[in-house]
């Protein structure tokens, strides 16, 4: 498969740009690095999206991040020592200007407390088309998502392996910019072993909904994300570059790995069965256009 | 009357408090519990079950026992609800008794708990070992080092204890690992809660649990009071439970009910409104809804946050709730042991302390007064020693011989009040 990112218009908008670049048979890298947990972390989001990455997905750091594993917990915590803020980081993402759609992941709380409206404004001020708060399930999120629209934010929802059904293909048309499918029952972390769950999740979720599927928690190695990306519309890539970032890598560095996750997905066999649409228009492009070389 | 603490709206609400905010990865176990516990709890066999063992096995019913010599002291009439004289040495058995029976009936093989003072540890590690399941207990580093002899205990009852070292180390986020633990093991495990929080239906599905001790006291200081019920009911809150069990049975009566939690975890009295643990309920945190650290001599009411359906009852009016200083409850802590010859927990010791600080005021004198008594202080006792006297290196040799091999595993007790050495 081929990356025609050049055919895509330059919006930021998260919904439209994952939606256009999934139609031209692109193959979709949202990577996630938690906001403050460096003080370069900024340069890092710059880096990602050098590299090849279709969104970036900021955390806002929250004390008691319950779907996050070790890597993410320690991020998290890091950024919280360095003084980090809800609004410190939305002002650093709106001056940032990074050169793909911006995502904001963070926890329930942190939104209840701004208030909704209030919340989603100042995602919207900063330039963020899209927000993912992984503790409110579909029940409870309706005035959150009535909000982010009205704010112009894609409140992203998630899917789970156990989700029955009837209830995902519920979920799916609740879901804006995209439907974050969990590929296993776990927390956020790095597996050395792709779950087979993360394998079936995007084909199934691809029958019930034409919003892009992308499969994250557990995608940790470039060959396990393109084995993902066989069956769904993209990848959400976390604590391999946290990781990295926690370790010291240069910009240079994260640059080149997160390359090496684009060049992955580039090469991808679309599965079989994968009902999403739009994967022929991508034919166009010829060999992997990842411009970063894969380091 | 409206049910005042009746079953909660079909989305778990009290009022405009509980929920169920959870990843996704855990709405369906959720639900499942929800309808397991809703079918158990409307069968006759299975309370015959539990009935059972809370009597053969738990020791049930715990005495109501009228308390002469405070009552002496303090000018009104004190009773105790003894749940210290519970196995395992406080109410935390009728929970995890109801919750291993309803795990076993849903087919799951596998505990998992939080715990901070590590009574809920120990009581689930005891139900695990007479259900034959096996047992994981995660529980916060710092709490590890102020709890030792009951790590020790769940690892005599076979359990084996995860210490959780992120964050402040203790119950808050032992919760977060716990649920961290049940996305991943949903499958085959159960979560055993111990309190009235977390996402519904744990609020709601541990207080019908912990109500058999509002339920008996009732019926017992009717017996003593001639028919009457007493006119204030007073227990702790960490999560809530005890006081809940016991509010269950008298939120029907004319009794002002009082919850008392410690006064560097006083969620209802300085937190605010807010999100965590899967539970919409008053936490303490600060401007932007990070959540804060709670502190106080006991452990087990180290939490930030309160069971929903106390929110609720506070909002309501019919519950009101206060703190009490550390101060405070070992003065009470003290005044029980020398006059009843009772040593309490600390955790309870919160609710004595308020009832002696308030008593001929806000309480009249003459008044009746019923305490929840949720725990026995044995677990306490060598904190207790270490404020009062300095540390255990002062005792003599004999002595010290016959403490060392706990030592080894305290560090903390080197420190004279651990409490106070916590960093925020
Ligand atoms: C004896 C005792 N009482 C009370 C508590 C606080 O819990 P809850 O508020 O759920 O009763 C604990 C918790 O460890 C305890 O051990």
């Amino acid at each position: 498969m081929s990356s025609p990112v050049s055919q895509v218009g330059t919006s930021h908008d998260l919904a439209s740009v994952l939606r256009e670049r999934r139609d031209l048979g692109r193959k979709l890298l949202v990577a996630y690095l938690t906001g403050g947990m460096v003080p370069g972390w900024v340069e890092m989001a710059h880096a990602l999206a050098a590299g090849g990455a279709d969104a970036i997905e900021v955390g806002l750091p929250f004390s008691d991040p319950m779907i996050d594993g070790p890597v993410i917990q320690r991020a998290s915590l890091l950024a919280l020592g360095r003084g980090a803020t809800p609004a410190g980081l939305l002002e650093e993402i709106a001056q940032a200007r990074i050169e793909v759609p911006v995502a904001v992941m963070t926890y329930y709380n942190l939104v209840f407390r701004a208030g909704h409206e209030r919340m989603a404004g100042a995602m919207a001020a900063a330039g963020v088309t899209g927000a993912i708060v992984p503790d409110l399930p579909l029940e409870e999120s309706a005035p959150w998502r009535a909000a982010a629209a009205a704010a112009g934010v894609s409140a992203v929802l998630l899917v789970a392996p156990v989700t029955p059904e009837e209830r995902a293909a519920e979920i799916c048309r609740q879901s804006r910019g995209f439907v974050y499918a969990a590929g296993l029952m776990g927390v956020t972390g790095e597996r050395e072993v792709l779950a087979s769950s993360a394998q079936v999740v995007g084909s199934r979720l691809g029958r019930l909904t034409d919003l892009p599927v992308c499969v994250g928690i557990g995608v940790s190695t470039p060959e396990q994300a393109r084995s993902v990306t066989s069956g769904a519309d993209g990848v959400v890539v976390g604590s391999a570059f946290v990781r990295m970032i926690i370790d010291g890598a240069t910009p240079e560095e994260i640059e080149r790995v997160s390359a090496d996750f684009r060049s992955a997905i580039d090469e991808a066999d679309d599965g079989a069965d994968d009902g999403a649409g739009g994967q022929e228009i991508g034919e166009a492009g010829g060999a992997g256009s990842a411009p970063y070389g894969d380091g | 009357m409206t049910a005042v603490m009746g079953e909660p709206s079909q989305a778990g609400y009290f009022g405009s408090f509980g929920g169920r905010f959870v990843p996704e990865a855990l709405v369906p176990a959720c639900m499942e519990l929800e309808a397991a516990f809703s079918a158990a709890w409307a069968d006759a066999g299975f309370h015959a079950e539990l009935d059972l063992l809370l009597g053969s096995y738990g020791g049930r019913p715990t005495p109501v026992t009228e308390c002469r010599r405070l009552s002496e002291r303090l000018g009104i009439r004190v009773l105790l609800k003894r749940e210290d004289l519970a196995h395992t040495g406080s109410h935390k058995l009728n929970n995890v008794v109801g919750q291993a029976l309803l795990a076993r009936r849903m087919g799951k093989q596998r505990l998992i708990a939080e715990t901070g003072a590590g009574q809920h540890g120990v009581a689930t590690a005891t139900a695990a070992a007479l259900f034959g399941m096996g047992c994981v207990v995660f529980m916060g580093g710092l709490d590890m080092e102020r709890q030792a002899l009951n790590v020790f205990r769940m690892e005599l009852l076979g359990a084996e204890v995860r210490p959780v070292e992120v964050g402040s180390r203790t119950l808050k986020d032992a919760v977060n690992e716990a649920l961290r633990e049940w996305v991943a093991t949903v499958d085959s495990t159960h979560y055993c809660l111990g309190s009235v929080m977390g996402p519904h239906p744990y609020p709601w599905m541990v207080r019908e649990l912990q109500r058999v001790v509002g339920d008996e006291a009732r019926a017992q200081c009717r017996e003593l009071l001639g028919g009457s019920d007493p006119d204030w009911v007073v227990a702790c809150v960490g999560g809530g439970s005890n006081a809940a069990g016991t509010f269950a049975g008298f939120a029907g009566s004319g009794a002002a009910l009082v919850g008392v939690e410690a006064a560097g975890g006083a969620a209802l009295s300085h937190g605010a409104p807010g999100v965590v643990h899967g539970m919409y309920s008053y936490l303490l945190q600060d401007e932007v809804g990070q959540i804060s650290e709670a502190h106080s001599i006991s452990a087990g009411l180290d939490y930030p946050g309160v069971g929903p359906e106390h929110a609720h009852l506070a909002a309501s009016g019919r519950a009101r709730y206060d703190f009490a200083t550390d101060e405070e409850v070992l003065a009470a802590f003290r005044m029980l042991a020398e006059t009843e010859g009772i040593i309490p927990a600390l955790e309870p010791a919160h609710a004595l302390a308020w009832v002696v600080r308030n008593a001929g005021t806000t309480i009249p004198e003459g008044a009746c007064v019923l305490v929840t008594l949720s725990g026995r202080g044995d677990k306490d006792v060598a904190q207790v020693r270490d404020i009062l006297r300095g540390p255990a290196g002062q005792l003599g040799d004999g002595q010290a011989g016959q403490l060392g091999e706990v030592r080894s595993v305290r560090p903390a007790e080197q420190e004279p009040a651990p409490r106070a050495e916590q960093e925020r």
